[in-house]
């Protein structure tokens, strides 16, 4: 073994990659909870590559054979239903993660220097995965699938001028057809995948350059021991390989609790309307995207204000595309002298906690009709419309009150 | 790298020279792949004009026909239904049919060529929905005690009168889209060409 080894560290920088990324990187040692899901995000990103690829081989991307193929995946494929709704529950696991993931960025301050390009590859991850599983989510040709496609791709008709060329450039024909199907698989199975897999890798790249941040923010590399190992760190292997092992374990038990007994979780992981076959005249009585993507969604509703120059609706496009862009502008907004919430005052505490519950109730309101009344007092519109002005205050007035606000010194060495 | 004073000119000449041709190559390619993905000729042909026999539609009735993948309406109005558009004006967000939604010879009191037959594209001009039709006067609509019959967006609550003209304060912005469309007799109609146009 000691002979092949060298064999082929003459050949194969093998060793020195094992000890520099995993043997001897060395992370901070009080990591907590939502430090699992990068882990967990990587494990489940492979399982939805090799679900993918078994799906691939029994799919048909043609509209007058994609919806019963993958009738035919369901019921008459070899654990065909297994795979498929790995891959449909595996979708929006991704999601949960990725969202705690970078919660877990925004109150740890894992965006500040000397992390802003991590944080830029992994904004520019969550774009990609939110094409891909647009793209996904047209393959079974179900109803829900076809409006769903129709309304996306209509937004670019907003853009001025260029609108209406672009969307028809998109779709390949005047309407979503046979040619958008074919091209949405494309780019679902070849693009986006290998696009995803590129930003993985610089992602950890950046990653370990700089070294990961904690819930303390504070920077082990500043403590070293006479060996200039850092006094707070452990090395990755076998400490944290075990532990996030552990981790991905819990978190694979719910996904597969999930995929066994509930895989269309009471339509939120699978929309009702997509068990039938597209229709081109018969619109589903609420065109509603996936939970993941409502937050923007309420976005794009909630502007209805026709005084706006152009128009409501391409401010609406405009606003929804701002509130995934403002997120890449994250690392430069952030004026605070310290990363971790636990020594940031009042304000950034309260701003975080208003944001989180604003996300999740633009979520929610994303998933019903405007004109109802589901939330207390006001029509959804309208708390989609408050929801607005807090979802950019949160950003927008970041300079102003991550400055203002009282923070704690911080600590030489971690904590716990 | 020495530098022979000589040369550097000529290397610098040589290097530009072959970046702009380098550029033009990978910008001719790109040019290539992105033409690759506009409409076929087969989907081009598939939007040829539709023919349309409309001699057994009546009064109050609606038929729906598809035409480049998209639902068209042909409804043939009531003389009250024609009465009843005159006094929308000040609930509409474009009576008088301004915004180009329509071919010219469409733009008119009652938004056709023929005042009872209206041509419209049942395409919601908010997200693409299709509206749902709703003719009933009133209270029996189920919408509004003032509702006169119309169109209603069950997406995102859009509301549309008999011409296809949108109310205000919803989220659609324009009057639904008239497609261009002509008379070959009193009964048939083609969907999308326009009496002496060229098919689009």
């Amino acid at each position: 073994m000691s002979g092949f080894l060298r064999w082929m560290d003459d050949r194969f920088p093998f060793t020195k990659v094992w000890k520099e990324h995993v043997a001897e990187y060395y992370t901070p040692k009080n990591f907590n909870f939502f430090y699992y899901f990068g882990a967990i995000l990587t494990v489940m990103l492979v399982i939805q590559f090799v679900t993918g690829i078994i799906l691939t081989m029994h799919y048909k991307p043609d509209v007058a054979s994609a919806f019963a193929s993958i009738e035919y995946i369901m019921r008459d494929v070899p654990a065909g239903w297994f795979v498929r709704y790995l891959h449909s529950v595996g979708a929006s696991m991704i999601f949960i993660a990725l969202y705690v993931h970078m919660f877990r960025g925004l109150m740890y301050g894992s965006h500040r220097s000397p992390r802003e390009l991590i944080w830029l590859l992994g904004m520019l991850l969550y774009v990609a995965m939110m094409a891909e599983a647009f793209f996904g989510y047209l393959l079974p040709w179900g109803n829900m699938s076809y409006w769903g496609a129709q309304v996306i791709v209509s937004l670019f008709g907003a853009i001025p001028f260029v609108g209406e060329g672009l969307a028809q450039w998109i779709r390949g024909d005047y309407v979503i057809s046979d040619a958008t199907l074919n091209r949405f698989f494309a780019f679902h199975v070849i693009l986006l995948p290998l696009l995803l897999a590129l930003l993985v890798y610089l992602h950890i790249v950046a990653l370990h350059k700089v070294g990961s941040n904690n819930p303390d923010g504070v920077e082990i590399k500043k403590q070293k021991d006479a060996d200039g190992k850092p006094l707070d760190g452990i090395p990755f292997h076998p400490y944290y390989t075990v532990k996030d092992t552990f981790g991905v374990g819990v978190f694979l038990t719910v996904y597969l609790a999930i995929v066994f007994f509930l895989p269309e979780l009471g339509g939120w992981f699978l929309e009702k309307d997509n068990f039938a076959p597209a229709d081109i005249l018969q619109t589903p009585p609420d065109i509603v995207p996936l939970w993941y993507l409502t937050p923007y969604y309420s976005i794009l509703r909630a502007v209805t204000f026709e005084w706006l120059p152009g128009g409501a609706k391409l401010w609406g496009v405009i606003a929804m595309a701002a509130a995934i862009v403002i997120f890449f502008f994250l690392p430069w907004l952030d004026r605070s002298r310290v990363r971790s919430i636990r020594y940031r005052g009042w304000m950034y505490k309260t701003m975080l906690t208003l944001f989180a519950v604003t996300f999740v109730m633009l979520g929610y309101l994303g998933t019903k009709n405007p004109g109802h009344v589901d939330l207390i007092w006001f029509k959804n519109v309208t708390w989609a419309q408050i929801g607005l002005v807090i979802y950019f205050a949160f950003f927008l007035l970041m300079p102003i009150y991550t400055r203002l606000d009282r923070t704690y010194a911080e600590p030489d060495r971690l904590t716990k | 790298m020495t530098e022979e004073p000589g040369n550097s000119r000529r290397r610098r000449f040589l290097t530009a020279i072959t970046s702009i041709l380098g550029l033009a190559g990978a910008g001719t390619l790109a040019a290539s792949f992105v033409a690759s993905m506009r409409p076929s000729a087969r989907a081009r042909a598939a939007g040829a004009p539709v023919e349309v026999d409309i001699s057994r539609l009546r009064e109050r009735q609606m038929l729906v026909v598809a035409w480049r993948g998209k639902p068209v309406w042909i409804m043939r109005r009531s003389q009250q239904m024609l009465d009843d558009l005159g006094t929308l004006r000040q609930v509409l967000v474009d009576p008088d049919s301004e915004i180009a939604q329509q071919p010219v010879y469409a733009q008119n009191e009652f938004r056709s060529i023929r005042p009872d037959i209206l041509v419209v594209l049942g395409v919601c001009t908010h997200l693409g929905c299709a509206p749902i039709k709703n003719f009933e006067r009133g209270t029996a609509s189920g919408l509004s005690e003032d509702w006169l019959g119309g169109f209603f967006c069950p997406c995102h609550g859009s509301k549309f009168d008999l011409a296809g003209r949108v109310y205000k304060n919803v989220p659609a912005p324009t009057n639904l889209e008239v497609p261009p469309h002509s008379f070959l007799s009193d009964s048939r109609i083609l969907i999308g060409t326009g009496r002496g146009e060229r098919a689009v």
